[in-house]
């Protein structure tokens, strides 16, 4: 291993030997970085592949042979009969409002905190980051309680309400940082102008953050598309529910349908991988700036 | 401008919604969680108060503390795991060819959900059609493990998808502080003659002992409240050999409905990772004296 960081990290004076190890240190160690990155991708192909296999090619061909005609017909059932359709709409609902109250809120906050003048500043601020070492399931019996007195159970309500808390610290943190490094210049130009608070923030401050707020929506979709736990505990209707939950009705049900299985669970990751294809760098960034999360 | 810029009203506005939100949600229920651990209930009738006797149990509950003992032998493993992770970044970070295109790459699994992630290692693991065990027979084990549902195996099998799912997130963050690192101080220690080991150790982890403090207890904490993967791989079992804290809890909760006892398991959850985030920053705090900027 010695070798093969030399390679990348010493600039060395070259001789012939040094030349010849450090070609085979720079191999091998290409070599396990690519492997490892074939370990990560690998299951997700053979969850493709499997996923347009009938029961009979799957136990019979090996695992990554493509099937003889891909079955598209596994998601076409998938969808229109076991509710994976509805489940997908509902996830769609439940993470589009959680993303824009809990952006929208975030701001408000990180906004007054950073760019207004208060007491109690930063214990505010406190309250919300010590939120984010909160665990959730510590929270869950009397949630589940507090929204059973007040009539929330089985409503999606709660779901929504419990992630824009729960990823409130988060955004703020994300946000936090963008707004310290905005210029006081751009509030004293707009109050001199005669600008209100209202006006200066939703005029000028959304949308000179915009692209730090797209970077904490995507963070946030992620989130509340992955979440299990809250859908899993509060909603018992199971028109109401989301993907999650649903892959994991269903998949109890259909265990030895490996075709249905796979179909469901490349729909529930697609959104995922697509929003992943076209925008990795915000996600990449938005996890290096707020990569702490409760 | 001052005028204008505290302005309590505004401030109110823009802040109390969310304040309220976060005490009514986040807040509140912790101190709930406390309060009803010291109650008898069912989730359904009124309950009773009945003082200690849940953490009385709970302290004599056998099952209890081999979860317990299950969440922290993860969080071990999880901490120790983050050398490697530290290594690879180490590596990609050294300007190698396609370093950014790998690191996305290594990162795919975090962005899935659990349940999506423990479903499909539930099918490679799938005692005959799996792709490990069909991979085992190929290669000449003539009767590959049921990893899943052998006691001593159950463990190192749900080890393995929490391992593939985070990787990419450890190295990414990894990555990201090595990356800010002023490469002049790497260009001076180069110049004195340290080797490139002597230059990650005594260089680069110091200057970003901050971010490794806070991924041990990333790793930690999210270890002892681990729930979603195991709840769908094994949901604890066999015969609750890999019962961990939060689903012992769940468990206990909405199977049992014994809200009380799941409550004071909830309390006691929350006791652990504040104490744990807390002991580990005080146990690297004295290391971080040095200030190289």
């Amino acid at each position: 291993m010695k070798t093969v960081n030399q390679v990348v990290l010493s600039t060395g004076i070259p001789s012939p030997f040094r030349i010849a190890s450090s070609r085979i240190g720079y191999g091998l160690l290409y070599f396990i970085l690519i492997f490892a990155a074939v370990i990560q991708i690998l299951p997700l192909i053979w969850l493709l592949l499997f996923s347009l296999k009938s029961n009979q090619e799957v136990f019979n061909l090996p695992p990554f042979a493509l099937p003889s005609h891909p079955k598209w017909v596994n998601y076409e059932n998938v969808w229109l009969q076991g509710n994976i359709g509805r489940y997908f709409m509902n996830s769609v609902l439940i993470t589009m409002v959680s993303v824009i109250l809990t952006i929208l809120l975030a701001s408000f906050v990180t906004f007054a905190i950073t760019r207004m003048r208060w007491k109690l500043q930063s214990m505010v601020l406190g309250l919300f980051m010590i939120g984010m070492m909160i665990p959730v399931h510590s929270t869950l019996i009397p949630l589940f309680s507090l929204f059973q007195k007040v009539g929330l159970t089985d409503s999606q309500l709660s779901l929504i309400l419990s992630y824009t808390a729960f990823n409130l610290p988060i955004t703020i943190m994300i946000l936090l940082g963008f707004y310290y490094a905005l210029p006081r210049e751009v509030e004293e130009a707009a109050i001199m102008d005669g600008c209100s608070v209202n006006r200066m923030f939703f005029g000028i401050m959304l949308p000179m953050t915009i692209s730090v707020i797209v970077t904490a929506a995507i963070i946030n979709m992620i989130y509340n598309w992955n979440e299990f736990i809250f859908v899993n505990t509060f909603i018992s209707s199971d028109h109401l529910k989301t993907l999650t939950v649903g892959v994991q009705n269903f998949v109890g049900q259909y265990t030895t349908d490996w075709g249905a299985i796979g179909a469901t669970l490349m729909i529930s990751i697609l959104p995922i991988l697509i929003v992943f294809l076209l925008l990795s760098n915000r996600i990449v960034e938005g996890i290096a700036a707020g990569s702490v999360k409760g | 401008m001052d005028k204008v810029m505290s302005h309590k009203g505004i401030i109110a506005l823009y802040v109390l919604p969310s304040l309220l939100l976060i005490l009514a949600i986040i807040y509140f229920p912790i101190l709930l969680t406390g309060y009803y651990g010291l109650m008898k209930w069912d989730g359904v009738s009124s309950m009773s108060f009945i003082g200690l006797e849940n953490y009385a149990a709970l302290m004599k509950d056998g099952a209890f503390w081999n979860s317990v003992y299950h969440s922290f032998l993860f969080a071990l493993l999880s901490t120790l795991s983050l050398a490697v992770y530290m290594l690879v970044a180490l590596v990609l970070a050294g300007n190698i060819k396609g370093a950014g295109l790998l690191r996305k790459i290594y990162l795919i699994p975090m962005l899935l959900s659990s349940v999506a992630i423990a479903q499909l290692w539930l099918k490679i693991y799938h005692p005959t059609n799996g792709i490990l065990n069909s991979f085992l027979v190929s290669i000449g084990v003539e009767d590959p493990p049921a990893w899943l549902s052998d006691p001593k195996l159950v463990l190192a099998a749900l080890f393995i998808p929490i391992l593939w799912q985070y990787a990419g997130f450890y190295i990414l963050i990894y990555y990201a502080a090595l990356k800010n690192i002023p490469a002049s101080l790497v260009e001076a220690a180069r110049i004195d003659g340290a080797n490139p080991w002597q230059i990650a150790l005594g260089i680069k982890l110091p200057l970003i002992s901050e971010v490794v403090k806070v991924t041990i207890v990333l790793a930690v904490v999210g270890s002892l409240k681990y729930f979603d993967l195991i709840y769908v791989m094994t949901d604890g079992g066999p015969n609750g050999s890999s019962e961990v804290m939060a689903s012992y809890m769940y468990h206990k909760a909405f199977r049992g409905f014994d809200f009380g006892y799941g409550s004071a398991i909830g309390f006691f959850l929350l006791i652990i990772c504040m104490v744990a985030t807390w002991g580990i920053r005080k146990a690297t705090a004295s290391k971080d004296t040095i200030q190289y900027s």
